[in-house]
């Protein structure tokens, strides 16, 4: 039988997260904490927004070419900065364990897995991700062949196969249709369009366009 | 007259949304005041919830609430429920546990990282009792369901009086369907009574129903978005146990809450295609005619629900034979229920009934290609009917020739190729082709653009596309001016996408909404427009977005018409169903997959060189994505052959390998080029278009493809799927490899 919520969720008295809050009194990791006035980790220690500010770490990159000055905890991984709080959804989680390539964005030109990587250690990098693939209207040779040669069905795996696609032809793996499947092959796609992308990526190879 | 659309190659109308990161799927939506949730769910697989302790949960930071049968607000649909009846798992209605994984609390929070931190804070208690997962264990409790009766044609079990026979245990594993994209919900109760849900889904009128029914809501207080869905494969045919309690997690904090799972929850949560246990017995006169075909299943369900699907289904018909009988029974275990898993039960069915067949061409020294056409059924020996449009021998003809079937050697073990041993293999599939019902709203817009809405969904075969093209053909209106939306529960009633029926159902709704659109432009252009003054709307001709007066030179565009009129637009709904024709016909699609695999003789891998795979589907409409859509069901059926089970440390009732990394779907370096043919010719009786489904034919049959060329290259059957190395290796050939390269044991 559901029974009524015990709605006292906070005892009465010493502040709700009293552990925390003293780590944060005492912690050096936190270099901001040196220059807080006595009186800021005082109210943190009662007040959950605070707190907030003070478990959070500034972060700074380029994100399709603008840059991005953030605050965020250090767990928070890339692909959920993007996702959850830059509203860049094109970047998709399929696994959140480096197992699938969803998640595949480009960090100073080189193609990662962003749910691998935590969003603090990307300072100062380069990010592209598929929203910053296209020049304005006009799609990337990798993007208009796979929708030419049908490189996806439902569509999920795409961004990060197109992310893995670009840079498989700018590292040399692009040679042959074995090539390309060895090294596409941590980009996985359900739908099982395989044969299409290897296509869609060798129409790009030999059309010789820059990618 | 304009290019006729149906049967090009199309690029899909949404590509350029799906490949700029524009498309957006359930949990893309970002709604103020968001909530995380976090699932916390049973380390045990079978007891009740002793205690809930949710302090260090709910003292972190950001925690909104923690959501259990505890606290969570009632759901009314619950009450009438027969506590017997085997009717689903009522999420947080009691503290039974049933399944490891099952959910037992909801953590929210205003963050991702802290719900899931929060959850991992929540310290559950449990009473735990004796737990069941292993199937071979528990064929005791095996039991018959109504839904699935025995069944008899002529003799049971004459097989066992036949000249030839095979008699054979086939098993396949429990498969995770696992598509790329996570399962879960937005929910947001927008007042106490109206619901707002993203959803990942295969039919969004199915959620608004399931919900409606649960909550006790108005269908219109529920509304339903899902316009892109990561993929499906059957696992978001229902709305599963963790959606129901991120309603109810909603519900209780009045704030929208989002729950996507994490990939070892889609092991759990979501469905899976159950593993079976298959008798196949067959008996043949000695040159090859089929006498007896016995086909026995037990497969898995779960504690609280019978599920049920078409294992022996192709047995019952596939081939002329006058003695067929059937078996089907479930085992229970403590596990969450099963559900249809891409080519459902009849891909299960398809791997033991297309392998014994394959067995018994060896036994007769007939060829597998040749014992199939000798026991070609002409008619439907099922229902006692003749097949609507049936092409499978054509099918079987042009995969044979394009795989070089000729090359073959009938002995098995007999090619070799560059060190690997060769084998050829051949497999046969059908599922029946539906059409259901459908109701399309199509308005015609002053600028002569077309826009067509219905409730449908798209998991992937390119639905829209599909849509516009055959709406295009029926009004003549170009391809680029129609605009097809589905994924909205708002829309009017679309069944959900699933059972290859799709194309079927909704193209028939989008043709017969077209003609009622274009009856009203004839009724409006014969009542209004003087130069068609004394014409009757049913002489009216349509060409190419024109109406004509039959046998004058007037004419007059849509737009026109319109605004000639004065009218912003003209709007029709209408709807669409089958009729007669399905008690005179039997209609089924038919495909045929041919493969050539390389065997390494020492360590037993098997690599797929080319796969030829044909289907008889009636028209089609779309070859680009229907093609992608028979690639797509190969590599699934790749891994059913070669690489995916899902498996339990029965210890603990548990999956083991419940991640991309150990349980082993497809990657592109284990897919070979692979062909594609379609008969492509219409059924005459189907419907408008004469299109059949597609999307299962894919995928029955082609495991048995694999393992029928893996005894043809090694002379070793394997009737347990996958077809791992371990039960290909040849013993004597693995130690005379370790010999010669010098490794102890």
């Amino acid at each position: 039988m559901p029974q009524e919520n015990d709605q006292q969720h906070y005892p009465p008295g010493k502040g709700k997260h009293e552990a925390r809050r003293d780590f944060l009194k005492q912690s050096s990791a936190v270099m901001a904490l040196a220059l807080t006035p006595p009186l800021v980790i005082k109210a943190a220690q009662h007040d959950e927004a605070i707190a907030g500010i003070f478990e959070k770490m500034p972060v700074s990159m380029e994100i399709n070419g603008k840059k991005v000055q953030v605050s965020v905890e250090p767990r928070v991984t890339l692909l959920d900065l993007l996702r959850e709080q830059l509203q860049l959804t094109g970047t998709k989680k399929g696994c959140d364990h480096g197992q699938c390539g969803a998640c595949t964005v480009h960090a100073d030109g080189r193609r990662i897995n962003s749910c691998l990587t935590l969003a603090v250690m990307q300072e100062g990098k380069k990010i592209t991700t598929i929203e910053g693939l296209a020049n304005g209207e006009e799609l990337h040779p990798v993007q208009e062949a796979f929708i030419k040669h049908d490189g996806f069905q439902c569509g999920y795996c795409t961004p990060g196969q197109i992310m893995s696609a670009v840079a498989c032809i700018r590292e040399g793996h692009a040679g042959s249709p074995e090539e390309i499947r060895e090294f596409m092959s941590g980009n996985i796609c359900r739908c099982g369009a395989y044969d299409n992308i290897v296509h869609a990526i060798m129409d790009v190879k030999q059309g010789g366009k820059t990618v | 007259m304009k290019k006729q659309q149906t049967g090009q190659s199309m690029d899909r109308v949404d590509g350029r949304l799906k490949v700029t990161g524009g498309a957006r799927y359930f949990a893309d939506h970002h709604l103020p005041d968001l909530l995380y949730a976090a699932l916390v769910c049973s380390p045990i697989s079978s007891g009740t919830i002793k205690s809930i302790n949710t302090t260090k949960a709910l003292k972190a930071p950001g925690v909104a609430d923690v959501v259990s049968h505890l606290n969570a607000p009632p759901v009314p649909g619950y009450k009438n429920a027969d506590p017997g009846a085997k009717d689903g798992l009522k999420i947080f209605k009691d503290n039974r546990i049933y399944s490891n994984g099952q959910p037992v609390a909801v953590v929210l929070a205003n963050t991702l990282e802290r719900a899931v931190h929060a959850a991992s804070l929540v310290e559950v208690q449990y009473n735990q009792e004796t737990h069941y997962t292993d199937m071979n264990a528990s064929m005791d409790k095996a039991f018959r369901n109504n839904r699935m009766k025995d069944y008899v044609r002529g003799d049971a079990d004459a097989w066992k009086k036949a000249a030839v026979t095979v008699d054979a245990t086939y098993t396949i594993p429990l498969e995770v369907h696992n598509p790329m994209e996570l399962a879960g919900i937005i929910a947001h109760w927008d007042t106490p009574d109206t619901l707002v849900l993203y959803a990942k889904t295969q039919g969004v009128k199915n959620v608004q129903d399931t919900v409606k029914r649960l909550f006790q809501l108005p269908e219109q207080n529920i509304t339903v978005h899902s316009r892109f869905v990561g993929g499906g494969f059957g696992m978001a045919l229902r709305v599963w146990p963790m959606e129901v309690a991120t309603i109810l997690a909603a519900k209780k904090i009045r704030k929208p809450v989002k729950l996507v799972i994490t990939r070892d929850q889609m092991f759990t949560l979501v469905g899976y295609r159950p593993s079976a246990i298959q008798k196949l017995s067959l008996g043949a006169t000695s040159d090859g005619k089929l006498t007896g075909i016995t086909h026995e299943a037990v497969a898995v369900t779960s504690p609280y629900e019978d599920f049920t699907e078409g294992i022996v289904a192709m047995s019952k018909f596939m081939y002329a034979c006058p003695n067929v009988n059937t078996r089907y029974k479930l085992v229970p275990l403590n596990l969450s229920t099963p559900v249809w898993m891409r080519g459902p039960g009849e891909a299960t069915g398809a791997f033991a009934l297309e392998s014994a067949i394959d067995e018994l061409s060896y036994k007769l020294n007939i060829d597998p290609l040749q014992l199939r056409i000798l026991n070609h059924a002409d008619t439907d020996p099922e229902k006692d009917l003749p097949f609507s449009s049936k092409y499978l021998k054509e099918a079987y003809e042009l995969g044979a020739e394009k795989i070089g079937w000729t090359n073959r050697k009938a002995a098995p073990r007999s090619m070799q190729e560059d060190g690997m041993l060769v084998g050829y293999g051949m497999s046969s599939g059908t599922f029946g082709a539906f059409r259901g019902r459908a109701t399309v709203s199509a308005t015609l817009k002053s600028d002569g653009s077309l826009i067509l809405q219905s409730a449908a969904a798209d998991i992937g075969p390119g639905t829209a596309t599909a849509m516009v093209q055959i709406a295009a053909d029926v009004t003549g209106i170009a391809p680029s001016k129609i605009q097809f939306m589905l994924g909205e529960s708002a829309y009017p009633f679309a069944p959900q996408q699933g059972g290859s029926s799709t194309v079927s159902t909704l193209g028939s709704a989008v043709t017969d909404a077209c003609k009622a659109l274009q009856q009203k432009l004839a009724s409006l252009a014969v009542s209004n427009v003087p130069a068609f003054k004394n014409a009757t709307p049913e002489t009216i001709v349509f060409e190419d977005g024109q109406l004509l007066k039959a046998g004058g030179q007037e004419k007059i565009t849509y737009e026109s018409l319109l605004q000639q009129q004065q009218l912003p637009e003209v709007n029709v709904v209408a709807t669409s169903q089958s009729g007669e024709e399905r008690k005179k016909y039997s209609m089924y699609s038919f495909s045929v997959h041919f493969t050539k695999v390389h065997v390494h003789p020492q360590t037993g891998v098997v690599r797929i060189k080319h796969i030829v795979s044909v289907a008889d589907a009636g028209t089609i409409v779309n070859t680009k994505t229907a093609r992608s859509q028979m690639i797509g069901g190969v590599v699934g059926g790749i891994g059913m052959a070669l690489t995916e089970e899902a498996i339990l440390d029965h210890r603990f009732g548990r999956f083991v390998n419940n991640n991309y990394a150990d349980y082993h779907v497809p990657v592109n370096a284990d897919t070979p080029p692979t062909n594609v043919y379609f008969i492509n010719k219409k059924d005459p009786y189907i419907n408008p278009m004469g299109s059949k489904g597609m999307g299962e034919i894919a995928l029955i049959g082609f495991a048995a493809a694999v393992s029928n060329a893996v005894y043809h290259a090694t002379g070793k059957r394997v009737r347990d799927l996958p077809i791992t190395p371990d039960k290909v290796l040849d013993e004597k050939a693995a130690q005379q490899w370790k010999v010669e390269n010098k490794l102890n044991t």
